[in-house]
C-alpha cells in the first residue's frame, strides 16, 4: 500500500462514491437517481469562496484601486435629449492648472462609436447621457471644475419620447439607419399552425394590452474603471467593474484604434451588475483608455449615482398586445401577440432580447396556433439593455395576467386553466420544440407550490375576509383587502439558438496539490466562482479549500462569450467539468501506477485517491499531483465546451430554441389599502426547478434577491422621464426595496433529473425574478377585483386605475 | 469653490490608531478614509445618505460618512470595517454573515456589518423587526435581506452567550 493516506470516516459517510453521476451532455442519468447525499462538495451549502475578502472589506472593487501618478477622468454630458452641437469651446478648461487633457470627438484616435454607442458625440446628441467632451485632471474636484468650464452651443431639436411617437406616421427618425424607428434586426416572428382557424374554433376570445416601465439596475456599486497605459508597447491594462471583460476589451481596442490583443482587461470584484455593467463600461473604459494613452498616466473614472442613472442601460419597457382564444373546456386554441419594446437612442441589445421574448411569448403552455411579432423602436431616451431576466419579466407579466383574465372570461379557475394547458413531457412549444430528453416537471412543480402555500384554502379565506369586512363596515369593500395570485413560467437555459454558447475553462493542478481554476465568465456577485470551485472539487475529489479561483483576465483565458442568460453555471460549469475530467484522467493514470491497480478502479474524495471498495489502498491527491507534475505529465487543461447546434428558422420562428428549460411557479400574497392604494406584499413563495442546486444556500440567495427585485418591479420602481430627462436619478427618488419592504420569502428548490447541465444543474439567476411581478399583479387583482395592466402598481394606479403622469397613458395627457 | 481648496488639518482616531490628515476643507469623511487613508472597505453608493454603503461608526453611532465633513470628524473616534477583525479573527457579526450566505456582490456588506454592530452594541437582543429597522438605511440589491437578517440574529445570540 502506498502513502498510507487515511480516508476519514466523514469522507466515506458524506459521499458514497458509487455511483457518481457527473455526466456530460447527452449522457443519460440512471432512472430515479437523486442527489441526496451522493456528493461531497456540490449540492452542499459551502460558504462562498470570496466571503472572507468581502466581509472584511479587503475585496478590491474597481474604485478601490489607486496608482501613483493617477489622473481622474470626467465627462461632459448633453444638456438636451436631442440637439445639434454647434460649437464646443474647451479653452478655459484646458487653461486650468491640474488639467492634463480635454478631448472632444475630433480628438478620438480610433472609432467614434462602439457598436452604435458613442464614446463622444460630434455634431448631434440623441439622449441626455451622450458625452460631448472629457477631461483628465489631478483630482476629481479639478476634473469637475474643468467640465463646468467647457462651453457648448446647442440647437435643440424635437425628439421622440414614446413607442407611439416612434411609430407615428411621419415620425422623426432617431437614427438614419433605422427607418420607421424600428431598431435594426429586432423583428422576430413566430408562426405555428393557423391562428385564424384557432380563433374560429374558440368559444371565448379576449384582447388585452399591458405595459411595463423603464427600470434601473440599481446595483449598489456605481461604474468604475482604471486604465494604465504601457508606453513601451502602446498596450493598456484595464481594471474595471465589468460584467463582460471580453466585450470591454473590444470596445477599448476600437476606441484606441489598436489590436484587441494589446488590451489587457482584468475584472475587479463586481458590486452587482444584473446585466447592466456592459455598454456603459465599454464606453467608460474606452474613454479612460484614450485619456490614459494621451497623457501617459493611469486614468481613473468613477460614476456618481446620477451619472450612472443617466448613461447606464435600463430594462426595456414593453407594450404587450394580445388576442387569445379558448374552447369552453379551457383548452387554448389560438394566441396572437404583438410585443413592442422601447430601445432608446442606440443599439440596445433588443435584437437579442426580442428573440428570447418571441420564444417565451406564449408562456409555459402548449398552444396549437400561434402568431407572434416582436420588435423594438428607437426614442430619444436612454437605451435599453440586458437586465436580469432579459425580456422575460415584462413578457411574463403580460402573458400571466392574460391567463388570469382568460380564466375569468371562461368562468374557470385560473389554476385549472394553467394546469390544463401546461407543458408536459412531449409537449410542443410555440417554436415547435418537442420537449423530449429533458425534464419537464412543470405540472408537479405547480402542484407542489399550491400545496406549500395551501393556495385554495388561503384564497377562500381572503375572499371571506373581504366579504365580512365589507359587511361590517357597510362600505362596498373593506379598507384592507388581502389577495393571492399565482404565475408560472419556463425559461430557456443558456443562450440557446440566440448566439454561439461555447465557452472555455482552465483547470491546472499544482505540484502542492492545489488546483487553479479560471473561467472566461464572471462572478458578478451571484457566486459563480463558488459554483465553479464546487464543480471542480467534486469532480477531482478534493476539498473546496484546495481550489484557487482567479478573476477573469482577458490575456489568460480565451474569450468565452458573455456572462449573461444565466449561463455561468449551466454553460461555464460544463466547461469546468470537462477540464476537470481530463486532468483527473491524467492524475488517475499516475495514481494507478503508484497503487498498482487499474485507473478504472480508482475514485477520489476529500483529497484522497483510493481503490473503489477498498479504501485501505489509497494515496493523497497531493502526492499524485506532485509525482505527475515532476514526471512531466500534462496536469493542466484548457477545455472548450461547444453545445450542439440549435437550428432556427427566422421567418417562421420555428426550432428547438434551447437545450433545456427551467420551470418556475410563484405565489404572492398581498394586502391592499383601498383608501390609499398602497400595496403591501405579505409573502412570496417561489418554486424553482433548479435541476440540482450546486449550492443550495447560494441558490436560495438568488431566489430571495429575485423576489426583492421582482417586488420592486411590481409596485415601486420606475425611471421617470420628462421628455428625455430622467427625473429621479438617485435613491432618494428612485426607490428600491429596503429591509422593511421585502415580504416574507419562501424558496422551494425543486430538483429534477435533467441530463443537460453540469451535475444536472439548470439556470436560476434570472428565473428567480421573472415571475414575481406577474404573481403580485394577479394577487392585487384578486384583492381589489380590479385588473391593472400597467407596471408599477403604484398608489394612483391601484386607487384610480390610471397614472396621473403625462405620457403614461394617464388622465392629463 | 475656494472654500474647497482651503486646507485643514484633521486629527482623529481610526480603528484605534491616532491619525492626522491634511486635506481640503470640503473633503468628506468618506474621502478621507478612502483617498487619504486607503481604507477602501467603506464604499460610496449614492453620495447623498440614501444607500448606507459608506456607513462607519463615529463615537459609537452609525453614520453615513458621505454626509460628514472631514473637519467635523475632528477629534472623534471612527471604526470602519477594517477595524472589525481582531488578531486575524473575524468579529462574530462577520462570521455570521459568512455562515448565513449574507453576502453576494459584497458591496453593501461593510456598511451592513457596521450598521449591525451599532445596532447590537445598543440593543444586544433585538427582535426581527428591530433588526430590519436597524439596517433599513442600508440598501442591498442582491440578497433580498433575508440571509442578512438571519446572520444578525445569529450574531446577536453568539455575542450574548459570550458576555453571559
Ligand atoms: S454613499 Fe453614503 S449613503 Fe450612499
Ligand atoms: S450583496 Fe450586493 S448589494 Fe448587497
Amino acid at each position: 500500500m502506498q502513502g498510507g493516506a487515511v480516508i476519514t470516516a466523514e469522507a466515506m459517510k458524506s459521499c458514497d462514491r458509487e455511483p457518481v453521476v457527473s455526466q456530460m451532455p447527452g449522457e443519460a442519468i440512471p432512472e430515479g437517481q437523486r442527489s441526496d447525499g451522493r456528493y461531497c462538495v456540490v449540492n452542499k451549502p459551502v460558504p462562498r469562496v470570496d466571503a472572507y475578502e468581502k466581509v472584511t472589506g479587503r475585496a478590491k472593487y474597481a474604485a478601490d484601486i489607486y496608482f501613483p501618478n493617477m489622473l481622474y477622468g470626467k465627462v461632459l454630458r448633453s444638456r438636451y435629449s436631442h440637439a445639434r452641437i454647434l460649437s464646443v469651446d474647451t479653452s478655459a478648461a484646458e487653461a486650468m492648472p491640474g488639467v492634463y487633457c480635454v478631448l472632444t470627438a475630433k480628438d478620438l484616435p480610433g472609432e467614434q462609436s462602439w457598436s452604435t454607442y458613442l464614446f463622444l458625440a460630434g455634431d448631434e446628441v440623441r439622449y441626455t447621457g451622450d458625452a460631448i467632451a472629457m477631461v483628465a485632471a489631478e483630482t476629481p474636484q479639478i476634473a469637475e471644475e474643468a467640465i463646468r468650464a467647457i462651453k457648448v452651443e446647442y440647437e435643440p431639436l424635437p425628439g421622440v419620447y414614446s413607442i407611439e411617437e416612434a411609430l407615428a406616421e411621419g415620425a422623426l427618425q432617431v437614427q438614419d439607419y433605422a427607418p420607421g424607428n424600428i431598431v435594426r434586426n429586432t423583428h422576430w416572428p413566430v408562426r405555428k399552425g393557423n391562428v385564424e382557424e384557432g380563433f374560429a374554433k374558440s368559444d371565448v376570445i379576449i384582447e388585452r394590452e399591458y405595459r411595463t416601465q423603464y427600470i434601473e439596475h440599481a446595483y449598489i456599486e456605481p461604474e468604475a474603471a482604471v486604465v494604465v497605459p504601457n508606453p513601451v508597447d502602446g498596450s493598456v491594462t484595464v481594471y474595471g467593474s465589468l460584467q463582460n471583460p471580453f466585450m470591454t476589451r473590444r470596445a477599448v481596442a476600437v476606441a484606441l484604434g489598436t489590436q484587441i490583443g494589446k488590451v489587457h482587461v482584468i475584472q475587479q470584484t463586481l458590486g452587482g451588475s444584473f446585466g447592466g455593467k456592459e455598454e456603459v463600461m465599454g464606453l467608460m473604459c474606452g474613454r479612460a483608455a484614450v485619456m490614459a494613452v494621451k497623457t501617459g498616466r493611469p486614468v481613473k473614472m468613477v460614476n456618481t449615482r446620477e451619472e450612472s442613472f443617466l448613461e447606464s442601460a435600463k430594462r426595456h419597457p414593453f407594450r404587450l398586445r394580445y388576442k387569445v382564444g379558448a374552447t369552453r373546456d379551457g383548452k387554448i386554441q389560438a394566441f396572437e401577440a404583438e410585443l413592442v419594446d422601447e430601445g432608446g437612442a442606440y443599439n440596445s441589445q433588443a435584437q437579442f432580447m426580442n428573440w428570447r421574448a418571441c420564444v417565451h411569448t406564449t408562456g409555459c403552455y402548449e398552444i396549437p396556433n400561434v402568431k407572434v411579432d416582436v420588435y423594438a423602436v428607437h426614442t430619444n431616451k436612454v437605451y435599453g439593455g440586458a437586465m436580469r431576466g432579459y425580456s422575460s419579466p415584462q413578457v411574463i407579466f403580460g402573458q400571466e395576467s392574460l391567463m388570469d383574465e382568460l380564466a375569468e372570461a371562461l368562468g374557470m379557475d385560473p389554476v385549472e386553466l394553467r394546469l390544463k394547458n401546461a407543458f408536459r413531457p412531449g409537449s410542443v412549444t410555440a417554436t415547435g420544440h418537442k420537449l423530449e430528453g429533458q425534464s419537464v416537471p412543470l405540472v408537479d412543480l405547480i402542484k407542489r407550490v399550491l400545496d406549500e402555500t395551501d393556495f385554495f384554502a388561503v384564497r377562500e379565506r381572503y375572499r371571506k375576509e373581504r366579504e365580512e369586512a365589507a359587511q361590517s363596515t357597510g362600505a362596498p369593500e373593506g379598507r384592507l383587502r388581502k389577495g393571492i395570485g399565482l404565475a408560472a413560467s419556463f425559461r430557456g437555459c443558456g443562450l440557446g439558438a440566440e448566439s454561439p454558447d461555447a465557452t472555455g475553462a482552465f483547470v491546472a493542478v499544482m505540484d502542492d496539490g492545489s488546483v487553479l481554476i479560471r473561467s472566461g465568465l464572471t462572478d458578478n456577485g451571484q457566486g459563480l466562482s463558488t459554483a465553479h470551485a464546487q464543480i471542480v472539487a467534486e469532480e477531482l475529489g478534493v476539498k473546496i479549500e484546495d481550489i484557487v479561483y482567479q478573476r477573469v483576465d482577458t490575456s489568460s483565458i480565451p474569450d468565452g462569450g458573455m456572462t449573461v442568460a444565466s449561463r455561468g453555471t449551466f454553460t461555464g460549469g460544463r466547461a469546468m467539468l470537462g477540464a476537470a475530467r481530463e486532468v483527473k484522467k491524467a492524475l488517475f493514470e499516475v495514481a494507478a501506477r503508484m497503487l498498482e491497480c487499474d485507473p478504472e478502479d480508482l475514485t477520489s474524495a476529500e483529497g484522497i485517491i483510493f481503490v473503489k471498495g477498498d479504501p485501505s489502498r489509497s494515496i493523497t491527491f497531493k502526492e499524485v499531483a506532485n509525482r505527475a507534475f515532476w514526471s512531466g505529465r500534462e496536469v493542466s487543461k484548457l477545455f472548450w465546451f461547444i453545445p450542439p447546434d440549435l437550428p432556427w428558422d427566422r421567418p417562421t420562428g420555428q426550432g428547438p430554441a434551447f437545450p433545456t428549460y427551467a420551470y418556475a411557479c410563484v405565489v404572492a400574497e398581498v394586502q391592499v389599502d383601498m383608501e390609499t392604494g398602497a400595496v403591501d406584499v405579505l409573502k412570496v413563495t417561489a418554486g424553482h426547478d433548479v435541476g440540482m442546486a450546486i449550492n443550495p444556500a447560494l441558490a436560495k440567495g438568488q431566489i430571495y434577491g429575485g423576489i426583492a427585485m421582482g417586488m420592486g418591479m411590481a409596485i415601486m420602481e420606475e425611471v421617470e422621464f420628462s421628455d428625455g430627462d430622467i427625473l429621479n436619478p438617485n435613491f432618494d427618488e428612485y426607490i428600491i426595496p429596503t429591509s422593511m419592504d421585502v415580504p416574507e420569502a419562501k424558496p422551494i428548490l425543486y430538483e429534477s433529473d435533467d441530463p443537460v447541465g453540469p451535475f444536472r444543474a439548470k439556470s436560476l439567476g434570472e428565473g428567480a425574478m421573472e415571475c414575481v411581478a406577474a404573481a403580485i399583479a394577479n394577487a392585487v387583482a384578486d384583492a381589489t377585483g380590479r385588473r391593472i395592466r400597467e407596471l408599477p402598481l403604484n398608489l394612483e394606479r391601484v386607487l384610480l386605475g390610471k397614472s396621473l403622469k403625462r405620457g403614461k397613458g394617464g388622465a392629463s395627457k | 469653490m475656494d472654500t474647497g481648496s482651503r486646507e485643514i488639518e484633521v486629527n482623529l482616531t481610526v480603528n484605534g490608531k491616532k491619525v492626522t490628515v491634511t486635506c481640503p476643507a470640503n473633503t468628506r469623511l468618506l474621502d478621507l478614509l478612502r483617498d487619504y487613508l486607503h481604507l477602501t472597505g467603506t464604499k460610496e453608493g449614492c453620495g447623498i445618505g440614501e444607500c448606507g454603503a459608506c456607513t462607519v461608526i463615529m463615537d459609537g453611532k452609525a453614520v453615513n460618512s458621505c454626509l460628514v465633513l472631514a473637519g467635523s470628524a475632528d477629534g472623534s473616534e471612527i471604526i470602519t470595517i477594517e477595524g472589525m477583525e481582531k488578531d486575524g479573527k473575524l468579529h462574530p457579526i462577520q462570521e455570521a454573515f459568512v455562515r448565513n450566505n449574507a453576502i453576494q456582490c459584497g458591496f453593501c456588506t461593510p456598511g451592513m456589518v457596521m450598521s449591525a454592530k451599532a445596532l447590537l452594541d445598543a440593543n444586544p437582543d433585538p427582535t426581527e423587526e428591530e433588526i430590519k429597522i436597524g439596517i433599513s438605511g442600508n440598501l442591498c440589491r442582491c440578497t433580498g435581506y433575508k440571509q442578512i437578517v438571519d446572520a444578525i440574529k445569529e450574531a446577536a445570540e453568539v455575542l450574548r452567550r459570550r458576555t453571559a
